[in-house]
């Protein structure tokens, strides 16, 4: 197996060594190959991919991603391609529209392989919440990807494509990442448009790329970043030059030092790779501070109220009425009840009604104001720290990827595992998890980076800048156990 | 003992902008059903609004007229209930930051000025409507209406009685059509009104137990609703029977209100702030502008017709109840006509005539010039007053002007003397009798003459003319 990154493709492009449709075939060829082991996609939309590429061989290399084939979570609407959220209330949902994101992309030239799966709504830390299919990590295949996008990560870890897009809600970009040893990319909220994004917590919601490089982060990131008039949250906030702004070191540059993350029961490899990571960015000129987080140890509790009470709201709208899934009955009250008893999973149910709890009248100053007002708290923290330094270092996640079924029927413990990626989505801040290892028994293990709102250049470019210096290459996944 | 009626009233108004709050479709009233739809007022996977400033505009001017303070920081938020007609499952309203608060309005109770105020005004989407079919399993729903803008007009409890309520829903109406807001349609549902009534003891001060009142499709229904309610109510009152917290419903067909749900059915909206959207600043700029550009409201013009036109108060207030009715009549005395002639036709054969062809004034057959004209062929002498009624009739049917039809009927006074003294002259001549009993003290002998003139003339002749030439040869 040989994996190829989305600079390498674009190189070989231009050179005109290679064309469009022979990595599209090549990349349709992983995905029969491989696939059915790990699971990653949902819907693989060969012939047309295949139709676009030949359509590019004849075609001068013209758009950033020209030829490039990738991927997107299946909670990112795509005209006349089934998106369905993962979730049997959409099972047979053709969007009638395309996500910016999507547009973007085909406005690049890059080639649409297909949608990959998510926990079903984007709520979930292992991809199991699918109502479709389980999605295995290509180290590990007894091993959950992380998740929601677990498709994603899994996708691009096992070759078959060299980006794909995915969205981060509470860490659902990163932690994937983490796991399957790729890099993830989480913008600042705002950053990317969200039109066309399935809505789990519209807030905490951001779409971002999984890539094999921090380079190709930048790269894709500069593709689909800038303002939408579609979403009135994203920002009319100027896009630099990402790719340009890779170069130019760490010298000077503070890192900041979470202190008390102990007390969150980090795994002592991860916690070793974390540590090593550092020194190398030290070694790179580096300098490092303390900082302190006095809320983080709430962003959870703060997470699991205010992205249940949007998600409730959120998908209120699924109620068979206008699309999706319909089941019969009596009178509409039992329609409306039994439409989503039979379309909603587990998972979905139990956040739906933490949610509506959480917003009814009553209890609603108890939990939501009051989980508003530490988030608040959360990004003055933040605030205070980038007074500091000009990024933050944490583990991307507690612990490397955990097996299959290990916390699907202890949803504490699943949501325990957002500790280090949470508090990012309350700030609104942009997060980057970059491979810093393996574990003992050749787990991946995830660095994760934060920087100052709409400062992706410098969290980019500490994050190439290790890349670069780390020393080491990530092994090929396995494919098996 | 007796009871006093406590109303207060939830005005829902449609603004009258050219797409919809959220998203570009067409609000076009009447088109085909679910033609004016697409992914974001359908509430797909994914969309998200764009707040139409356009909607903000005319809500923050309705605020303004409603003399509220403005809330320059206002915001959205979600009310959550489920309903086919409301595709997200939550309808983007506002909650605790309306755009405007603590207004008022002023309505006139035989004679004497009152004012009701206004607790809060904001701004919202439309649903979409529900058609049950006959056969009691089938539903369709119509989306075009779906995030039409919609601003929701909250009165205080300060309405007394049925006809109260009417009356301050005209001032509302009067006030948005002023302001070009809203066509407030009720048959079309671009002005929709629900109300709570309760009754107390005179003089009490605490507010007795409240039924909400829907589905009252018209100022007369509004009316009658309350006017059943207050007697629903005093009825249980006096039997000594609580009145129960509840919606009703006004049914048209019996004049009465019957039961629709319960309190214990009332629906928890948890609202919360709509992440999909900004905080909406109004600046200074803005704010300013508004209340600059606010045309002049029905009260100030009619203050204004019974000062500087002389007109008496009924006048005053028929005629700048509707903005357009207001302007033809300025239009018309602008054109150069005596201010009461002006409005005892407006008033009378204009609005008469339109009202009877189901006709707007705007749409009116006769422009503001052309019945000056008209009046001004009156002044003249040209015709008489009886003769300009036709002519108006004329006018309305053909468009022309006094003029041309005056000539095309040949209708023309003859007020000139050296016409008319021949005339005058033979008839006194040939009636020699009724000069005898003019002269004898018969007043009406004099008609019987002025009468022989006119059948002379065809008609033609002025009868003050002819009057005055009579009596210079005849004596008196
Ligand atoms: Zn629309």
């Amino acid at each position: 197996m040989s994996v190829h990154t989305v600079k390498e493709i674009l190189a070989s492009l231009r050179r005109k060594e290679s064309k469009p449709s022979e990595w599209t075939e090549t990349a349709l060829r992983m995905i029969e190959q491989h696939d059915p082991t790990i699971g990653a996609f949902l819907t693989v939309d060969g012939e047309r991919a295949l139709e676009r590429a030949r359509r590019l061989d004849g075609e001068a290399f013209d758009g950033a991603l020209f030829g490039v084939p990738y991927a997107l979570k299946d909670n990112i609407c795509t005209r006349n391609l089934k998106t369905t959220a993962a979730s049997r209330i959409l099972e047979s949902y053709i969007p009638p529209y395309d996500a910016t994101v999507a547009q973007r992309l085909a406005a690049t030239q890059g080639v649409l392989l297909g949608k990959t799966n998510l926990d079903e709504f984007a709520m979930g830390s292992s991809t199991e919440n699918s109502a479709f299919q389980l999605t295995r990590n290509p180290y590990d295949v007894k091993r959950v990807p992380g998740g929601s996008s677990g498709g994603s990560a899994a996708a691009v870890a096992a070759g078959m494509v060299p980006f794909a897009l995915g969205s981060d809600t509470g860490g659902s970009i990163r932690q994937p990442a983490s796991f399957c040893g790729v890099v993830g990319l989480k913008p600042t909220y705002g950053r990317v448009s969200r039109y066309g994004l399935i809505a789990f917590a519209s807030s905490l919601d951001q779409i971002g790329p999984f890539t094999r490089s921090v380079e190709d982060a930048a790269f894709v990131l500069q593709a689909i970043s800038g303002h939408d008039e579609r979403d009135s949250t994203s920002a009319p906030q100027d896009v630099p030059d990402f790719v340009r702004g890779l170069e130019g070191g760490v010298k000077g540059l503070r890192i900041g030092l979470v202190t008390g993350l102990d007390e969150h029961g980090v795994d002592a490899e991860v916690q070793a790779a974390v540590g090593k990571a550092v020194q190398t960015l030290q070694d790179a000129g580096a300098e490092v501070v303390e900082v302190h987080l006095p809320h983080l140890r709430y962003a959870v509790a703060t997470y699991y109220l205010i992205a249940p009470a949007e998600a409730s709201s959120n998908l209120a709208r699924y109620d068979g009425v206008r699309y999706g899934r319909r089941a019969a009955g009596q009178s509409l009250a039992e329609m409306y009840e039994n439409t989503r008893s039979e379309g909603f999973g587990m998972e979905v149910k139990r956040r739906i009604m933490i949610g509506t709890y959480a917003l009814s009248s009553g209890y609603y100053d108890a939990y939501y104001r009051r989980a508003q007002q530490v988030r608040t708290r959360i990004r003055e923290d933040f605030e205070q720290a980038f007074k500091r330094c000009d990024v933050i270092v944490m583990p991307t996640t507690p612990t490397t990827a955990f097996p299959l079924g290990e916390k699907v029927d202890n949803p504490l413990q699943m949501y325990l595992n957002d500790i280090f990626t949470i508090p990012a989505n309350l700030a609104g801040l942009p997060a980057l998890s970059v491979p810093c290892g393996v574990s003992s028994e050749g787990l991946p293990i995830g660095l994760q980076l934060l920087a100052h709102w709409w400062d992706e250049a410098t969290l980019l470019r500490v994050g190439h800048t290790y890349e670069q210096a780390r020393g080491f290459a990530m092994p090929l996944p396995r494919m098996g156990a | 003992m007796g009871y006093e009626t406590v109303i207060g009233l939830e005005v829902h108004v449609e603004l009258k902008t050219k797409t919809k709050i959220f998203c570009g479709c067409s609000t076009n009233f009447g088109d085909p059903p679910n033609t004016n739809v697409c992914p974001v007022c359908l509430g797909h996977p994914g969309t998200l609004p764009v707040l139409n400033r356009q909607a903000v505009e005319l809500a923050l001017k309705a605020a303004t007229a409603l003399n509220c303070q403005i809330n320059q920081d206002c915001k959205f938020d979600r009310k959550n209930y489920f309903y086919p007609d409301l595709p997200k499952g939550y309808q983007i309203s506002q909650y605790d930051q309306p755009i405007g608060e603590h207004g008022y309005v002023e309505i006139e109770v035989d004679g004497r000025r009152k004012r009701i105020g206004i607790t809060r005004v904001h701004l919202e989407e439309d649903a979409g409507k529900s058609m049950h079919g006959e056969d009691g399993r089938h539903s369709l729903i119509d989306y075009n209406r779906t995030g039409v803008p919609l601003i929701e007009i909250v009165s205080e409890p300060d309405i007394r009685s049925p006809e109260e309520a009417r009356l301050y829903l005209e001032a509302i109406k009067s006030i948005m059509q002023y302001c070009d807001i809203s066509d407030c349609r009720m048959e079309e549902g671009s002005l929709r009104c629900d109300a709570n009534i309760s009754l107390r003891p005179e003089g009490s001060t605490e507010f007795g137990e409240k039924t909400e009142l829907k589905n009252m499709n018209s100022f007369r229904n509004v009316q009658r609703g309350l006017e059943f309610e207050v007697q629903r109510q005093t009825q249980l009152l006096e039997q000594g029977q609580a009145v129960t917290q509840e919606t009703r419903r006004f049914d048209e067909a019996t004049q009465t209100t019957v039961s629709m749900r319960s309190k214990e059915e009332a629906h928890d909206y948890r609202y919360f702030p709509e992440p999909d959207l900004l905080f909406v600043h109004i600046d200074d700029a803005w704010l300013d502008r508004v209340r600059a550009e606010l045309p002049e409201l029905p009260a100030q013009r009619r203050a204004r017709f019974e000062q500087e036109l002389g007109l008496p108060a009924y006048d005053a207030g028929v005629l700048t109840a509707e903005r357009a009715v207001a302007d033809y009549y300025e239009s018309v005395v602008a054109a150069g006509s005596d201010a009461k002639t002006a409005s005892n036709w407006v008033m009378g054969d204009l609005l008469g005539y339109l009202n009877a062809q189901g006709l707007t004034v705007e749409a009116s057959p006769v422009r503001p010039e052309q019945l000056a004209g008209l009046i001004a062929q009156v002044d003249k002498g040209t015709i008489s007053i009886k003769q300009a009624r036709d002519v108006f009739k004329l006018m309305c049917e053909s468009g022309k002007d006094a003029e041309v039809i005056i000539k095309e009927q040949g209708m023309e006074q003859i007020s000139d003397e050296a016409v008319l003294v021949p005339i005058v002259e033979e008839v006194i001549a040939n009636n020699p009798k009724s000069v005898e009993d003019y002269r004898a003290g018969k007043q009406k002998a004099l008609g019987a003459l002025v009468g022989q003139t006119m059948k002379a003339t065809k008609g033609k002749a002025n009868p003050a003319v002819v009057n005055k030439l009579i009596l210079e040869r005849i004596g008196g």
